[in-house]
């Protein structure tokens, strides 16, 4: 059992778990997961390291209430046990010198987050963009506002935060002045891949951290699996981050979707279990 | 009566005891186990049997060297402790390998009556001890361990069979596992119908009575590695992480929704539950026309889970015939009374989706057999102008595994040009501290040659660190 020492709430689905787990917290690098199992009816989630202390033996991360498990989570309390967390998992991200652009985009600004936050303090030039269908769905934009970054740019598609738009637009004025040595960017299907193709118009290397469903997170079942450069890669072993350049978005996209009618069943059931009115 | 004056009198031309198997038509419908095994009466009539040879071929057959004609005796004599006894000189799980091992190509494979009729049940004999004689057994404890600590990274039959065997020689021994249960592919693979869980449980918990530690969630080479191990006193580390990353046919549409490889397909159900979801919140897919593609006992396994997920239809797709299938006779009889329509001399070139680009059919070759191959098997050639679409909305591949990406990271061992690690005959690796076993060795295996390995480690270990 993993203990919750901590629970921090960012918005109404935003949250933060500090778990404790001595021997995770001494090697945990940005870039890397754990993979939780809640109860003994869980299934196992992968989340990205939000931040982790060897000293006091804790790991952290941040999660985003989008389905059943997420939902579940919510409720946990401070106090309360995690039945399973194994990681860490995953390579770490390289984090080459020079100037970057994070780019994170919905629930990927979890993970975006940390990345950036790392890259700060490993003494990189970080600029950051954030982006989002509208306001309401931006997340830990007072956390990015406190990293010492080079900039801050926000989208909302709406036009209800920042720049109307998409990410890509600070993305290409920054590529254009030649401002950039580096991308890395984790979000929905669309952002990502084309965040690649403007970076690739510039001639600017960019990574992208993928998602896929996980079963197992250590390279057994296959279920991960992602085509990058025409080859079969495992996001769990072999990523989660690879040349965005590479990679076959439309194959990633469909198998992300496999599970939507029954995360939809899975979420309907848990909601009609825990309803008050069920009692 | 088998013995005339204290003088054993075999049962000659007896046919061969039956098993105990479930209605096909009910039990392709739960994950129930398919064969019950054998009662008392069956298991004497079964012992009477055996003809007690001077030379016994059966020993011969089996890679761990059993004392077959011992432990049937002894069945015959009702000392069934003392069978289960004689077993576990050479094996720590019997109630497993008599259930799972391809006893057609050994012991049984062997047995002089097979010669001219069918050979004695060696399989069923050897289960009906280890699910039957345990508290009559010697009690394998020790009371009081020794200084020395060992790992054994990964719980599968390999990681189980060394630490029984160390624990047993009362070394201080900690598996470290990365799932949050133990057993491998036993439990994430091999399906309950086939191999009850409660039977893994079991095995696992007599490791622990016998004060073995277990540490789950944990993947040695991110979380620990050798070096880490070293340094917390671990004198030796055994590693038996087994064979891991899924091999892919390699053609279009692999990656679609409802293409699953054997792994995953297994995996969700056995280990996750996804059988019972939503009680579970594990999913998978319930496919109507379900096709399997390989000819082991992976590829049954997979077939005969489709079939209990409620598919309609469930094709297994081989490339070569019937005959050459490697699978165990056993599963493959038992998923053709099941249902399982085989498909021989097939090869898949292409998944299609339907308009919500899901997998919706798959396009297949015929095959004929040509030249034997380097493995001697004859290889199979596509027949020109052979190709044909069958419906499938949920496409398994099973046809084998690569080397776990992991051996390599847990320590500095020397491995071979695809991945495996290089051992002695004793199972000791290019490091001195460090021995392997099991699929990771010999690529894809058995159960009994990864238990074998596992116990032939456990005596090196101790040969070199001592007592
Ligand atoms: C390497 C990696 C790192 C991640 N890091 C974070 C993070 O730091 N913070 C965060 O909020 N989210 C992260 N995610 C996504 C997170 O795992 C999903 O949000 C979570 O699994 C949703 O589960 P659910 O039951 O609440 O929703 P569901 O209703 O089950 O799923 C909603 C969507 O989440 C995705 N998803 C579902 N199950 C899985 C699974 N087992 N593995 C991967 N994706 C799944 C699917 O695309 C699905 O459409 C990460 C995913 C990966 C692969
Ligand atoms: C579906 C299926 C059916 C089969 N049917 C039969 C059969 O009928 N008869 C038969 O004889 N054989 C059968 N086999 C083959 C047999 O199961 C294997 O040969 C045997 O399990 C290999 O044992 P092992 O201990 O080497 O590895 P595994 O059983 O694979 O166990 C390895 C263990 O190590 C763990 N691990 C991996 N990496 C790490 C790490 N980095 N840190 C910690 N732990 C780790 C894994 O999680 C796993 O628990 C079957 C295999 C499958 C997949
Ligand atoms: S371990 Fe396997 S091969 Fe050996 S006797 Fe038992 S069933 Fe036969
Ligand atoms: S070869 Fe057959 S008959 Fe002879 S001892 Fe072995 S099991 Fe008995
Ligand atoms: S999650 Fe199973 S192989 Fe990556």
């Amino acid at each position: 059992m993993y203990k919750i020492l901590e629970k921090t709430q960012y918005s109404e689905k935003v949250f933060k778990f500090r778990v404790e787990a001595p021997q995770m917290a001494k090697k945990a690098q940005a870039g890397q997961f754990l993979m939780v199992r809640a109860d003994e009816r869980g299934e196992r989630v992968p989340f990205t390291f939000a931040n982790w202390n060897p000293d006091e033996g804790w790991v952290e991360f941040i999660f985003m209430v989008i389905g059943k498990t997420t939902e579940m989570l919510s409720t946990y309390k401070e106090g309360d046990s995690l039945m399973d967390v194994t990681g860490p998992l995953g390579n770490p991200t390289e984090m080459e010198s020079g100037t970057w652009a994070v780019i994170g985009g919905g629930v990927g600004l979890a993970i975006a987050y940390p990345v950036a936050r790392m890259l700060c303090e490993s003494g990189h030039k970080v600029n950051v963009i954030m982006g989002a269908r509208t306001k309401d769905l931006l997340l830990l934009t007072d956390q990015f506002r406190e990293l010492p970054l080079e900039h801050l740019y926000i989208t909302t598609d709406d036009g209800s935060e920042g720049e109307k738009g998409v990410v890509t637009l600070p993305l290409e004025r920054m590529c254009q002045a030649k401002e950039l040595d580096h991308v890395f960017a984790v979000g929905p299907v669309p952002m990502m891949k084309f965040s690649a193709m403007t970076c690739e118009k510039y001639d600017v290397p960019i990574t992208a951290s993928l998602n896929p469903i996980m079963v197992d997170g250590t390279g057994m079942c296959g279920c991960c699996r992602v085509e990058v450069d025409g080859e079969t890669k495992f996001a769990c072993v072999d990523g989660p981050d690879f040349d965005a350049t590479k990679v076959d978005w439309n194959d990633l996209r469909a198998r992300q979707a496999s599970y939507r009618t029954e995360e939809g069943q899975a979420l309907k059931a848990y909601e009609e279990e825990t309803c008050p009115c069920h009692i | 009566m088998p013995y005339i004056d204290g003088k054993y009198k075999p049962s000659i031309g007896a046919p061969r005891t039956p098993a105990r198997e479930e209605d096909p038509q009910v039990r392709a419908t739960n994950f129930g186990p398919v064969d019950t095994g054998y009662t008392r009466d069956d298991a004497i009539a079964e012992a009477n049997r055996c003809l007690d040879c001077k030379k016994p071929l059966c020993v011969t057959g089996c890679p761990v060297g059993i004392n077959i004609p011992g432990f049937i005796e002894k069945i015959r004599q009702e000392k069934c402790g003392e069978g289960l006894d004689i077993i576990r000189e050479a094996s720590m799980l019997p109630s497993i390998c008599g259930r799972v091992c391809p006893q057609e190509n050994q012991c049984e494979g062997k047995c002089i009556l097979g010669k001219k009729g069918e050979p004695v049940a060696i399989g069923q004999l050897e289960r009906y001890l280890g699910d039957n004689a345990r508290d009559k057994a010697t009690d394998p404890v020790c009371r009081h361990k020794n200084e020395h600590k060992v790992a054994v990274v990964g719980s599968g039959p390999s990681g189980i069979a060394c630490a029984g065997e160390l624990a047993r020689r009362c070394y201080d021994v900690t598996v470290f596992e990365a799932f949050f249960t133990g057993g491998g592919v036993l439990t994430y693979g091999i399906p309950e119908f086939r191999l009850p869980k409660e039977i893994v449980k079991r095995e696992i918990e007599g490791l622990e009575l016998m004060g073995v530690d277990f540490q789950y969630d944990s993947v040695v080479g991110r979380l620990v590695d050798a070096d880490d191990l070293f340094e917390q006193g671990y004198e030796a580390i055994y590693l038996a992480v087994g064979a891991g990353l899924p091999k892919f046919l390699n053609i279009p549409g692999e990656n679609l929704p409802g293409v699953f490889c054997a792994n995953e397909y297994l995996t969700r159900v056995n280990l996750m539950k996804a059988n019972n979801f939503p009680r579970y919140d594990t999913p998978t897919k319930h496919g109507k026309n379900v096709v399997v593609f390989g000819g082991g006992n992976v590829a049954m396994d997979a077939a005969r889970t489709a079939l209990r997920l409620g598919a309609d239809h469930v094709t297994l797709a081989y490339r070569r015939g019937e005959e050459e299938m490697p699978a165990r006779r056993a599963e493959l009889h038992h998923a053709k009374q099941e249902g399982v329509e085989i498909l021989p001399l097939v090869s898949p070139l292409e998944f299609k989706a339907d308009d919500d680009g899901n997998v919706a059919s798959v396009r297949l070759e015929r095959m004929e057999l040509g030249e034997p191959d380097a493995s001697g098997r004859r290889r199979p050639v596509a027949i020109e102008g052979s190709e044909f679409e069958i419906p499938c909305d949920v496409a398994v591949t099973a046809i084998g595994t690569n080397a776990n990406p992991f051996a390599k990271m847990v320590g500095d061992v020397k491995l071979n040009k695809w991945g495996y690690v290089e051992t002695d005959e004793n199972g000791q690796t290019s490091n001195p501290r460090i021995w392997a076993g099991g699929d990771i060795v010999t690529g894809a295996a058995t159960v009994i040659l990864a238990m074998g390995a596992g116990k032939k480690a456990a005596a090196s270990i101790a040969d070199k660190i001592g007592a």
